[in-house]
């Protein structure tokens, strides 16, 4: 009776990962702080794109106070690419760097029209040109383009 | 003649196909209907390597399995970019560049705020001293204000003078209100 007490309280600590896979949980187990069973579908997720014994070994290369925010971007991109197996979350960053390039530019628009202010009312508006641009220019080669991507890589 | 150098893939048939960078890596023949030959071809073994050390060989086949044959290039040049990502950055990965590019959008929407924020104050100001100006031409009937010179345009008197813009005495004239928004 306490024999099968103790295996069902064992049972019942297994982190979601122990029990997917169906094993025992271990105290040492890499991924029960990051994947606790309260959140089956989470380590389901990561699982299936990344594979359970790939993600122990890039948690395992880290630095313990590192796991966690690893184990959050796998998840993250694990989602992504479970709801999009064809981009994942790399549609995040072509949809970031287009909305970049777009206000760049209408920012160059909004740059010239005071330009042309300054030039009527130079004590005013020179002020706000004269400001350094950090940023703005962004290197294009990080650019993702779809149609590029195979020359990108 | 046969050739000494037995080549994974070539088999019997004699054919001088290399090997896929994905059956090379993972040590196997690599078949005429191989699944990755398409996409890792054999003079890019670094592509493969990131994919299989960060998807796993396994996972990717049953990934690009799941796709029509259109979608596959895509699938795995994502995919590729995303293992990359990780190699160079095994902390945070594709979620460090998306992070850092939101800053950038935020960044550039801010400056674009600013700027926008200035044309309006700027086209108000001028609003304002055109109604000035106006005002004064029909008090005065003469150019110019007191001391500054009678034929001075008004470009000149905008760069010694502030304009005034008196809310009270202008309320009734609804022709000084330009457009301010060019949306």
């Amino acid at each position: 009776m306490s024999e099968s007490n103790s295996n069902s309280a064992s049972i019942s600590r297994r982190c979601a990962a122990c029990k997917y896979l169906r094993r025992r949980c271990s105290a040492d187990c890499i991924l029960s702080p990051y994947f606790p069973a309260s959140h089956p579908q989470r380590f389901a997720c990561v699982h299936r794109i990344f594979g359970a014994s790939n993600v122990a070994r890039m948690l395992q290369i880290l630095p313990v106070h590192q796991r966690a925010q690893a184990a959050e971007s796998i998840s993250f991109e694990a989602h992504w690419r479970a709801q999009d197996p064809v981009y994942g979350c790399v549609r995040i960053i072509n949809m970031l760097q287009h909305e970049i390039y777009e206000s760049q530019q209408e920012l160059a628009r909004t740059q010239a029209q005071l330009a042309m202010y300054t030039a009527r009312q130079p004590t005013e508006a020179s002020s706000v040109i004269a400001q350094p641009q950090e940023n703005l220019i962004l290197d294009n080669s990080n650019f993702l383009n779809f149609q590029d991507l195979h020359d990108l890589i | 003649m046969r050739s000494k150098n037995k080549v994974a893939g070539a088999g019997t048939t004699g054919s001088s196909a290399s090997p896929c960078a994905a059956c090379k890596l993972l040590r196997r023949r690599c078949a005429e209907d191989c699944l990755f030959a398409p996409y890792f071809p054999p003079d890019q073994p670094h592509k493969f390597a990131s994919v299989h050390k960060v998807f796993g060989a396994s996972n990717v086949n049953k990934l690009l399995q799941e796709l029509p044959v259109n979608y596959r290039s895509d699938a795995v040049s994502s995919m590729v970019y995303e293992a990359n990502a990780r190699v160079r950055d095994p902390v945070y990965g594709c979620a460090g560049a998306i992070s850092s590019l939101q800053q950038q959008v935020d960044v550039l929407q801010a400056q674009l705020a600013m700027a926008q924020a200035e044309i309006i104050r700027l086209r108000m100001q001028h609003a304002g001293y055109l109604a000035h100006l106006r005002l004064t031409s029909a008090r005065g009937g003469g150019g110019g204000g007191g001391g500054s010179s009678a034929t001075s345009s008004p470009k000149m008197m905008e760069v010694n003078e502030k304009p005034v813009y008196n809310l009270e005495t202008e309320m009734d004239q609804t022709s000084m209100y330009e457009p301010m928004w060019s949306c």
